[in-house]
């Protein structure tokens, strides 16, 4: 167990070094930097003041191993545009985006495990083949558009929700929904086929003999088993949700890491941008890290592997 | 008493695995209506030129968002309406379709290249290779994709090459993964051993034994990936860092009409439902194809 969590870290800090060069590499893509720090009327005096005043005159590598140094104690450098140390503002949308993506992966579960469960009780009932319709429906329908629909619906026509910025919990709903939805399919099979295994197994057979009723046996023996496939896989769409967040935070105006994201982007402000790439891609890293040893101590089968 | 004996060995064998083929397509709902769908698409987008009404960059400010035909207000001239520009929406999405398709299929085309590379030589070598390519997959998956996509598009600047050539970058990981634990299985097959016994390169071994015998998973990938790029390309245009305007892509449709969306709804929901429509014709298409290809429905 121990050599196998220990393999496992070593991978992944070999992983979240490898996503630093990367993001590192990013700041790089646009050419000349202190060109367009300086901006377009620059003299080369003023471009030779900007390299030096941002330490941009150095070997890249260098300036790799200061950044990297820095980002580990969580100095990100300083906003181009805004003037403020990253990490602040960072840490400030932090919260919008993680809340944003608990209750999206909240909304995903409540609605795939029922449905799931329902779906292996019954296969090629009408209730399976509806899951399965929702799902390559859901599949094929764009997050944004979804949103701008949402939007549309439940907060003009029907005015029941806020469509933007995150005051109260109700703000959350509709982007939880739009952002939430994408992961269904994947929790559904999964908890489909997990069901479907594990209701076909010995001892669920002698649960019901012993006369249990059948929720029990449903939610107490089997469900227990057939999640922990749907463990792993809920933090890697957690990941993927903070990464696609940015699409459903600039919809709904939520003033998150992907709104920041994006507006980081559109204004070339390398830095913000980035640590965000950084610092999501470390998040995903960790969560499934944690999926892997979570699975292990739920199934002492992987360990071996 | 010879075609006796013909008529008789046909009523007896079974049909040609074509035949085969063609029974499980046709009496494949799914995959009928996705090809329906992929092909009605294509035809509009390589016919576009004749096919629009209009020219679909054409402005004109005394016609702005006219409601479509089925609208009191609309009229025949403009079937789908006009944009807030005055431009014939159904002759902008006709020419849109043109931008969805390229992206996808080339963009698929070349994950497709980088993925099986990549998977085929981490199933058919395993040991080291297969932790390096284990590894790149790893970091490639926890790269958020449309962060990483919108900041390239950003800084080095957005254009319909770029785009293509960014999403090809990013996609391959299904290819990968698919590729590597298929060949893994085919590798273990006698057939492959029998080949290396009688002296095949091990280029051969990949090329004609492993290749052919996954193509149909990789087909299937395809169309996923295929989907995949059509929609990344749309939400980077919506987020106004993928194919520059004036160009039709459907996601900037939307996003240029999300300012008017309240009084003239058409103006996102048209394009979004043409988005949806295409992509979901290719999804249930690569749903049917697996169906009708997997080694277990075959009779």
């Amino acid at each position: 167990m121990l050599a196998y969590c220990a393999k496992r870290t070593i991978v992944a800090l070999l992983v979240a070094l490898t996503v630093s060069i990367i993001s590192f590499a990013l700041l790089h893509l646009s050419g000349d930097l202190a060109q367009s720090l300086a901006g377009p009327s620059a003299t080369a005096t003023d471009v030779a003041q900007v390299r030096k005043a941002y330490g941009l005159d150095r070997p890249i590598v260098v300036q790799y191993a200061d950044w990297i140094a820095r980002a580990m104690r969580g100095d990100f450098g300083e906003s181009f545009f805004l003037k403020v140390p990253v990490g602040e503002l960072i840490a400030d949308r932090l919260p919008v985006t993680l809340t944003l993506g608990i209750c999206a992966l909240a909304f995903a579960l409540a609605l795939s495990l029922p449905l799931g469960v329902a779906a292996a009780v019954r296969p090629n009932s009408w209730l399976d083949r509806l899951a399965l319709g929702l799902s390559v429906l859901g599949q094929a329908l764009p997050s944004f558009w979804f949103a701008l629909i949402l939007i549309i619906v439940f907060g003009l026509k029907l005015r029941w929700l806020p469509v933007s910025g995150s005051g109260t919990w109700q703000h959350f709903v509709l982007p939880a929904i739009a952002l939430g939805y994408y992961a269904t399919p994947a929790f559904m099979r999964l908890t489909r086929a997990g069901m479907l295994e594990v209701l076909a197994s010995d001892y669920i057979r002698t649960a019901r003999a012993k006369g249990l009723r059948t929720m029990s046996v449903l939610f107490k023996h089997a469900l227990r088993n057939a999640i922990i496939p749907v463990v792993a896989v809920a933090a890697v769409q957690f990941g993927f949700m903070l990464g696609g967040s940015i699409v459903i935070e600039s919809v709904f105006s939520l003033y998150g890491v992907g709104y920041l994201g994006w507006e980081a982007i559109s204004r070339a402000d390398f830095p913000v941008v980035q640590a965000i790439v950084l610092v999501l891609a470390c998040i995903y890293v960790l969560l499934t890290l944690l999926a892997d040893m979570l699975n292990a101590v739920l199934d002492p089968r992987i360990r071996v592997r | 008493m010879m075609t006796d004996i013909f008529v008789r060995a046909a009523e007896i064998l079974p049909p040609s695995r074509g035949a085969q083929l063609r029974a499980r397509i046709f009496g494949h709902t799914t995959i009928l209506i996705g090809a329906t769908v992929i092909l009605t698409v294509l035809a509009a987008a390589l016919a576009a030129p004749w096919l629009a009404p209009h020219d679909p960059f054409a402005q004109d400010l005394s016609q702005r968002l006219i409601p479509p035909v089925w609208d009191a207000r609309g009229s025949w001239t403009h079937v789908l309406g006009t944009d807030q520009l005055g431009r014939d929406y159904l002759s902008r999405l006709i020419y849109g379709a043109r931008i969805s398709l390229l992206v996808g299929a080339t963009a698929a085309a070349m994950s497709a290249v980088i993925g099986t590379t990549l998977g085929v030589l981490g199933g058919y070598f395993g040991g080291r290779v297969d932790l390096v390519v284990t590894f790149v997959i790893t970091t490639r998956l926890a790269l958020p994709v449309i962060l990483v996509a919108l900041a390239v598009a950003a800084f080095i600047g957005s254009s319909l090459a770029i785009i293509i050539a960014v999403l090809g970058l990013l996609l391959w990981d299904r290819f990968a993964v698919v590729t590597r634990s298929a060949t893994m299985q085919v590798r273990a097959l006698d057939y492959i051993a029998a080949a290396r016994a009688i002296g095949s390169s091990t280029a051969r071994i990949i090329l004609v034994e492993i290749l052919p015998n996954i193509a149909n998973v990789l087909l299937v990938v395809a169309t996923l990936e295929m989907a995949q790029a059509i929609l990344l390309e749309a939400t980077l245009s919506f987020l106004g860092l993928g194919i520059p305007p004036p160009a039709p892509s459907w996601g900037l449709m939307v996003a240029e009409g999300k300012e008017y969306m309240f009084f003239s709804p058409w103006v996102i929901t048209i394009p979004g439902a043409a988005l949806f429509v295409l992509v979901l014709a290719i999804n249930l298409f690569g749903d049917g194809l697996r169906d009708i290809t997997a080694p277990e429905s075959r009779a």
